[in-house]
């Protein structure tokens, strides 16, 4: 036992954990793309993928095979350096905020006290991939594409950010693990956030849609206006690495909202045991919404995102930070909205 | 030298040498992403002094925002930046000079502690570490709490800040076509389109 409690010991388990989570999301994220083009297909009554393994299971890993195969290729006047860390920093920064995300009790890399601080940071650095890249291409569409999604990326943090200081204030802590903790009650789901933030999980979700640059908002890669947005002079592994970021950013707001406001690994019902079952499929449902969300919902203009996101959301979501404050501070509602007061 | 002392010196070398590199580079759009780094290195130094709160805070705030809108407007303006910097060697003094009064005001309070033999005191003025409270926490008593009333001031002279901004700039144009969005949601098929029962060769 003394050999994992020395440093290098120490090091080996994080290093252990840090690989168990990255590779359990990227194979998980495949089966996921799979998914995300299953549920379109079906809504448009179309097969989806199926040629490629059993009922087309392996189709994600035949593209993945392609895109590393093909020739990498740079715009003439591309700035170089940049065009090439663009895609590593939107991969990176998308696998990195895995690292707090808590899946089960204690099943965390880093439990930091400041952990939704993290991922709020994290994500509000995730703009700076899809700008560079589309700087860096030297070229008009790309460029658009990614002064948009800075526009865009920009506004709706804000309202995310608000909606987050509302569960932090009924929590009382910024840690995740904590977040999950408080919403455990005698009433198995009813006693999650979703039901005291109701407003805001619909805010979140919307928000989160715009946020990750998904349809309806995907207008940063419009294909009718900007052929592909930011992505244009992409191909190969970069386009991948852009590709698997931006996945990854998805089903990371499905573990946000399971956390912030679905219980994370609670069981719904009380005799149930909790588990990572539970946030497994959480987040799985979670993502089948964004995945209908694509399918169902008409492309938003530009000014129609802008004027949603700062002029509804913004003060929406101010003016529920200040309820839940008033909520709070007076233990009204039998203490739903002051989990650290009641405790628990 | 242990492992905090490398990590330190990384952070810190890094921080200075993309701070220069912000100054030197050509390009103003690889300016700002030096900046950006610098920024960052800075996060990870505060981290390492044990005030992760004010780390997180610098890259939501700084990175996160301030420098998106930076690269923004630097990407947009169409200035020829060589030029700009024609009058590099003319600004060189003054530069050096408010550079050399900055570093005499930083020893200064450093420095008093230094060779007055009081280290630890000083040291702990400059990072005090509350006891058996996180630092959000202890933040938090000291802004919302303690000085609750210079808070909200200065909340105040920001405001004030940003409606003179809006006034300074918001021109009510008379002479462009606005959108309404209220009529344009109530807006219905019923209203919006006429169906015509069209007779070949006549036209409407």
């Amino acid at each position: 036992m003394e050999f994992w409690d020395s440093n290098f010991g120490i090091f080996l388990i994080i290093l252990a954990k840090c690989l168990a989570v990255t590779v359990g999301v990227l194979i998980s994220l495949a089966f996921l793309m799979y998914a995300d083009r299953k549920v379109w297909a079906a809504v448009m009554m179309r097969r989806g993928p199926n040629v490629v393994g059993v009922f087309g299971l392996m189709q994600s890993f035949a593209d993945f095979l392609k895109y590393i195969v093909k020739e990498v290729v740079v715009p003439a006047g591309a700035d170089k350096p940049v065009f090439f860390i663009a895609p590593m920093i939107a991969f990176v920064l998308a696998v990195i905020s895995w690292a707090v995300i808590p899946f089960d009790n204690g099943w965390v890399v880093a439990n930091l006290n400041i952990g939704i601080l993290y991922i709020f940071a994290i994500s509000s650095l995730e703009v700076y991939g899809v700008i560079m890249g589309g700087w860096a291409s030297n070229s008009k569409y790309p460029f658009l594409g990614s002064l948009r999604s800075a526009a865009q990326m920009i506004s709706y943090e804000v309202s995310i950010g608000f909606i987050i200081v509302g569960v932090l204030i009924s929590t009382g802590s910024l840690n995740l693990t904590a977040i999950v903790m408080a919403q455990d009650g005698d009433w198995g789901l009813l006693s999650w956030y979703w039901l005291p933030h109701l407003p805001m999980v619909v805010l979140f979700f919307i928000s989160a849609l715009a946020e990750t640059n998904r349809p309806p908002f995907d207008l940063p890669e419009a294909e009718a206006e900007l052929v592909a947005g930011y992505q244009v002079e992409y191909s190969s592994t970069p386009f991948l690495l852009f590709m698997i970021g931006e996945l990854m950013a998805v089903v990371l707001m499905c573990a946000l909202i399971t956390i912030l406001f679905f219980g994370g690994w609670l069981s719904p019902i009380p005799f149930l045991p909790d588990g990572i079952h539970w946030f497994i499929i959480k987040v799985l449902m979670c993502f089948f919404m964004f995945a209908m969300v694509k399918a169902l919902v008409p492309r938003y203009r530009y000014d129609q995102l802008m004027r949603i996101g700062w002029k509804v959301f913004l003060p929406l979501s101010l003016g529920w930070v200040v309820l839940v404050a008033l909520f709070a501070q007076y233990g009204w509602f039998g203490g739903a909205y002051a989990r650290w007061a009641v405790g628990g | 030298m242990t492992v905090a002392a490398v990590i330190f010196y990384l952070f810190a070398c890094t921080a200075v040498a993309s701070g220069l590199l912000v100054v030197l580079a050509r390009n103003p759009v690889h300016s700002v992403l030096w900046l950006i780094l610098t920024f960052f290195t800075s996060a990870g130094l505060f981290i390492m002094m044990g005030a992760e709160f004010v780390a997180l805070l610098l890259v939501i705030v700084y990175v996160g925002a301030v420098a998106v809108l930076f690269l923004f407007v630097v990407m947009m303006l169409d200035v020829d930046f060589a030029e700009l910097k024609q009058g590099i060697a003319k600004h060189m003094p003054i530069a050096l000079l408010v550079g050399v009064v900055l570093v005499m005001e930083l020893m200064l309070i450093i420095g008093s502690g230094l060779w007055a033999g009081q280290t630890e005191v000083v040291r702990e003025g400059l990072s005090p570490t509350p006891e058996g409270v996180e630092n959000t926490v202890a933040l938090g008593q000291i802004i919302y709490t303690r000085y609750i009333y210079l808070f909200q001031a200065s909340g105040l002279i920001l405001f004030v800040a940003m409606v003179g901004a809006i006034v300074l700039t918001l021109r009510h144009r008379v002479d462009v076509k606005r959108q309404n969005v209220i009529t344009q949601m109530h807006r219905d098929p019923a209203q919006a389109v006429v169906m015509k029962d069209v007779k070949p060769g006549q036209g409407i």
